[in-house]
Formats: structure tokens, C-alpha cells, sequence
């Protein structure tokens, strides 16, 4: 009897210990993510795109390196990557000018996160590819022109 | 249930490279099947990618980014043996996480 009444609890114990750590698990992941920018994402004209990020007086720099082919014969899978030497840099965002959706990615960086990313977009047709830089409140720009031989958006 | 990432972290200096491959079709809504419909829309939305629980980077994206997607990082301050996580959640509310240690280069 006593040792039926024994393992119940332990078994009830350890249930709880599970629930109790799969809800601050949820909890946290919830906190993490930075909610997703829909009207960034769905604005279809470049300036909507870049209003939607909330950028105001960006200005052009030369601490922000674009890393792209001049040349890339498949649209759908063209090599961006984008350093920023700005110090602080808190978010990039990566931006096709002349894309159904010109906004292709935000990265928010921190934590020892080096404001550098790399990754791989579609691209429609040749168009001036934006590397926009947050940091410490303010905006900087720069960009390139990619030249497309098959557009990648169908 | 998706396929499992690639990560890849080696240590140059203090500094992590960090490079990933998600396995995921990125369909931008425009492609047509070979019936001629629409493939509706699924992409990955979100990356979330932590160092040692702390997020380093947060990721917001659309369609745009390619298929079988790839994303490098660099972390500063890391060190071999360093816990790297990486998690997606895409528009269909499907999400995956991996991790992976940093190695020595």
C-alpha cells in the first residue's frame, strides 16, 4: 500500500516538473521573438517598404559593405552578405529594390551577435540590392547593383 | 516533421562563424505547380539563434530568402564547447530547433 502511494507521487511529481518547465519554456520563446514586421514585409513599393521599417533621414554609408555578385544568373539564389562597421549596429536589413516585396530580410543583432550576415534571396529581375544599418537610433544605407539573367520569383 | 539543420561553428580568434542550412521549400505563392496552381505561400518567418541561452540574432523573413535557406553569423566572444541553438517557426506555424557546439578551427 505504502509503496503504491510512493511511486503515484513520485510519478505526480515528476509530471508537474515537466508541465512546469514546458510552460516557462513557451513563456520565454514568446518573449524572444521580435514580432514579425507584416507591413515591412507586404509593402510592395520600395518606399513603403523602407517607411514600414520605420527608417527616417537614412544616410549613406561607407562603414556598410554589401557582398554580392555583380553578375548572378539565377534569381533564386542569389549570395548577399552585409557587414556593417557601424559601431552599435542593432539590425540589418536586406532590400530588392524592384521585388514583388522588396523587403527580404530584418536581423536583429546583440549580445556579442557581430553586425554581419549572410545568407542566400530570390531576386526578380536586376535591381539595386539596400543593406539598411539601425544603429543607435539612426539609419544608414548603402547599396548594389545585381544583375539578373533569369529571375527567380516564379 | 522537417528535415534537421546544418550548423556549423568554428571558433577564429575570439570570434564564432557561425554558418546554418535550414532544409525548408520557401514557396512564394507565385509558382505554379505542374498543374498550373498557385503553390500557396510557406516560408520560414523567423530564426531565432541563441549563444549559451542569450540571443544573438533575430531573424525576420520573408519569401524572398531562397529555398534550402543558408544564414552565416559571427559571434564575438565565444569559445570552444559553446552551446550554438538555432530555431525557425514558419508562416504555417511549424518550428524546428537544433543545436551544435563550437569546435576549435
Amino acid at each position: 500500500m505504502n509503496i503504491v502511494r510512493r511511486s503515484f507521487l513520485k510519478l505526480a511529481g515528476s509530471v508537474g516538473a515537466l508541465a512546469a518547465f514546458g510552460a516557462a519554456s513557451l513563456l520565454r520563446s514568446a518573449g524572444a521573438w521580435a514580432a514579425w514586421n507584416k507591413a515591412g514585409f507586404e509593402s510592395k513599393a520600395f518606399a513603403d517598404a523602407l517607411k514600414n521599417l520605420g527608417v527616417a533621414n537614412p544616410v549613406e554609408s561607407r562603414d556598410i559593405a554589401i557582398t554580392a555578385p555583380d553578375i548572378a544568373e539565377n534569381g533564386a539564389v542569389v549570395p548577399v552578405a552585409v557587414t556593417s562597421k557601424i559601431p552599435g549596429t542593432e539590425q540589418i536589413s536586406i532590400i530588392a529594390e524592384k521585388n514583388p516585396f522588396p523587403l527580404a530580410a530584418t536581423f536583429d543583432v546583440g549580445n556579442g551577435g557581430e553586425g554581419y550576415v549572410s545568407t542566400r534571396i530570390k531576386m526578380g529581375q536586376t535591381s539595386d540590392i539596400w543593406a539598411v544599418v539601425k544603429a543607435g537610433g539612426k539609419f544608414f544605407t548603402a547599396k548594389k547593383e545585381i544583375k539578373i539573367t533569369v529571375g527567380g520569383c516564379g | 516533421m522537417s528535415d534537421p539543420m546544418k550548423i556549423r561553428a568554428t571558433l577564429q580568434g575570439d570570434t564564432a562563424d557561425v554558418r546554418i542550412l535550414m532544409l525548408h521549400p520557401m514557396e512564394t505563392g507565385q509558382r505554379r505547380d505542374a498543374k498550373g496552381e498557385l503553390v500557396p505561400l510557406h516560408f520560414i518567418q523567423s530564426v531565432l539563434i541563441t549563444h549559451n541561452g542569450k540571443t544573438v540574432l533575430d531573424a525576420q523573413w520573408s519569401q524572398a530568402v531562397s529555398r534550402n535557406p543558408f544564414l552565416g553569423l559571427r559571434i564575438k566572444g565565444a569559445k570552444a564547447g559553446d552551446k550554438i541553438s538555432v530555431t525557425w517557426v514558419d508562416n504555417k506555424g511549424e518550428k524546428r530547433t537544433d543545436e551544435a557546439a563550437v569546435t576549435a578551427s
